[in-house]
């Protein structure tokens, strides 16, 4: 057993079982959550990176595999890091490090929440490694009960209503997701990907897979928020309180997306889709009205995180118009497409809520209006946000560029062009509402608006205002990635290589 | 058709619960009415699972140690961790459910959702 795949179950069992631990030593001080969660965060990025050196520089290109107990895999439950699990990972374990640099200061504070913290971070790692399709759920589930409670945690009575929202649409979309396996089992009598792979183009009754992708499809639409199954996510992102928003935004439907990527291409496979009828269709329609309605929604928003949040409905539409585009096309290059969008689109909205929620805490500003002036009283943070936006449109060099890029191509390929023109549509109505932003950043005067802002600012925090360095570093290094990512696109491409001639074969 | 019906009546009762849950989580104006058709959405698949894994004949998959084990007629073992599990799942998103809603009853002092918007729209 060598130590690389020890780091496997270490990397869902130590963020799990750290989270138990600011509950237990909250009896004896209040201030030991964060350190707790800083320490168990940094050591999982660390682990996180040491299994992607061994996975993209191991020599036989295969996935470093563990079996739980030591069960074999047809009844067992195996984790499995390949080079599509492995990117995803390491986007959890940086943002989750880098959202910490915020809380330190921002809040919110107390032991309980880091507690939540670390069960989501392991709930998302989970997610990502897991080579079983029950296991999928029951980390969907740790997931979501952890995001409900930081939901929750928000201060005002709103953000009660939105996580119930919240709580009642995702257990239903993953008790969708649950339907969808039982017909899986039904028909195959395996629940591990790989087993499921091989048994599901041999399965009797086609009908019984064809209703199981019917049913994880919508699922996993809701919990990625595609139109018209969004309506829990705007609330959810507005009422979360600004220190978590970064992270839920980033991560908790990045994950769904991810484990629906994963379940096309690697469960069901995309020939076996490809032949099943109307697959293609449903997906790629659900992706693109995702990215109309999700831009339309965005550009009438007044208060800037909820744009950002129906932004996210539209990205996510982009994605799974990619998956769309891989199963109608066997495009090998709208996946590289949807991955660089996943991890991309991950990055930009941390840092973009980030932005925000550093904006709302000192400059007190939180609709499109109140960003006025922005530039010129917080031009560090202003022009953070104005490079995040920019690659959020797809203007290059950012990462949105690359990661459109490379969708709209596998789409023009495979000879889609509805599709491709809904990606170039997309790219102009998100510049509508990033325009909108920016050109109240930079050249709206306050004097516009009729209250003095800046001498009272609205204080979200028990009247703290303070901006710590690491803060403003925080969005400052999230800009930085994203325009470093956006070159980084055709290395990406690369290391993906060994798992799409694995599953495009 | 009938034939179908009296050996498969389980799966038609479960998809009607299944029916009646979802029904219930999206007609019923009661917070609480909601979270318990949530509940009964999830019960439902944990019975389509468990009927799943039921076989004619079979008995409990506790293995005892018989003479000639592979003769023993039991229902598969799998599903039926696999509810385990999910009713665990389950439990926690109901507590988490009925603690939101102890909230929301706090803050608002009403369970109706219709209420709740008004009271919302004043603020």
């Amino acid at each position: 057993m060598s130590s690389a795949e020890l780091l496997l179950p270490l990397l869902i069992a130590a963020p799990l079982l750290a989270a138990t631990l600011p509950i237990v030593l909250g009896l004896w001080t209040d201030r030991t959550g964060w350190p707790i969660a800083a320490v168990t965060t940094t050591g999982l990025f660390g682990a996180a990176v040491a299994l992607a050196s061994a996975v993209y520089t191991g020599t036989d290109a295969a996935p470093i595999t563990h079996e739980l107990g030591g069960y074999p895999r047809t009844y067992g439950i195996q984790l499995v890091a390949d080079q599509f699990s492995i990117l995803i990972a390491l986007l959890v374990t940086a943002v989750a490090t880098g959202v910490l640099v915020y809380t330190r200061q921002g809040g919110p504070r107390g032991n309980t929440f880091y507690t939540a913290y670390l069960l989501l971070t392991g709930g998302l790692l989970g997610i990502t490694l897991t080579g079983d399709v029950f296991n999928l759920f029951v980390f969907l589930e740790i997931t979501s009960i952890a995001t409900y409670a930081l939901v929750a945690s928000g201060d005002g009575p709103e953000s009660a209503v939105a996580a119930l929202k919240y709580l009642i649409l995702g257990t239903m979309a993953a008790s969708m997701y649950l339907i969808g396996v039982a017909f899986l089992l039904m028909a195959t009598g395996t629940l591990n990907m790989i087993e499921l792979a091989t048994a599901i183009p041999a399965a009797e009754r086609p009908t019984l897979i064809r209703a199981g992708f019917g049913f994880i499809a919508v699922g996993f639409a809701t919990k990625v928020a595609q139109w018209p199954l969004h309506t829990w996510q705007p609330s959810a992102y507005q009422q979360a309180p600004d220190g978590v928003t970064p992270l839920i935004a980033a991560l908790v439907s990045t994950a769904s997306a991810y484990a629906f990527g994963r379940l096309i291409v690697t469960v069901f496979g995309v020939d076996y889709l490809t032949t099943m009828p109307n697959a293609a269709t449903i997906v790629l329609t659900i992706g693109c009205v995702s990215v109309l309605a999700g831009t339309a929604l965005a550009v009438i928003q007044t208060e800037v995180k909820r744009m950002l949040a129906y932004s996210s409905v539209s990205q996510f539409g982009l994605v799974i118009a990619a998956y769309g585009v891989v199963i109608a096309g066997s495009s090998e290059t709208a996946f590289i497409g949807a991955a660089i969008h996943l991890i991309g689109h991950g990055l930009l909205k941390a840092g973009l809520f980030l932005g925000a929620a550093l904006v709302a805490r000192s400059y007190g500003a939180r609709t499109v209006d109140e960003y006025a002036g922005l530039a010129k009283a917080r031009p560090v943070v202003a022009g953070a946000m104005a490079v995040l936006l920019l690659s959020l449109v797809g203007v290059p060099p950012g990462v949105g560029f690359v990661g459109k890029w490379y969708i709209a191509l596998g789409a023009v390929q495979s000879e889609l062009w509805p599709v491709a023109a809904v990606i170039f549509l997309s790219t102009m109505l998100t510049l509508a509402y990033a325009a909108r932003l920016l050109e109240k950043m930079y050249f709206t005067p306050p004097a516009a608006l009729d209250w003095p802002r800046t001498t009272e600012p609205v204080a979200t925090d028990g009247g703290d205002t303070t901006v710590s360095i690491g803060m403003l570093a925080i969005v400052v290094i999230a800009a930085v990635g994203a325009v470093a990512l956006g070159f980084a696109g055709g290395t990406i491409a690369g290391l993906l290589e060994p798992f799409l001639m694995e599953v495009f074969n | 058709m009938i034939e179908l019906l009296a050996s498969h009546y389980t799966y038609v009762l479960v998809f009607v619960l299944l029916g009646l849950g979802i029904y219930m989580t999206i007609a019923s104006e009661n917070l609480v009415k909601k979270l318990i058709g949530v509940s009964l959405f999830q019960t439902a698949i944990f019975l389509f699972f468990i009927s799943m894994a039921y076989i004619e004949g079979g008995s409990a998959p506790i293995v005892p140690h018989a003479e000639n084990p592979g003769e023993l007629m039991v229902a598969s073992p799998l599903p039926q961790v696999i509810v385990l599990t999910a009713i665990v799942v389950g439990i926690a998103l109901t507590a988490v459910g009925l603690a939101l809603v102890i909230r929301i009853y706090a803050e608002y002092g009403t369970l109706r959702e219709d209420t709740l918007r008004e009271v919302r729209a004043d603020e």
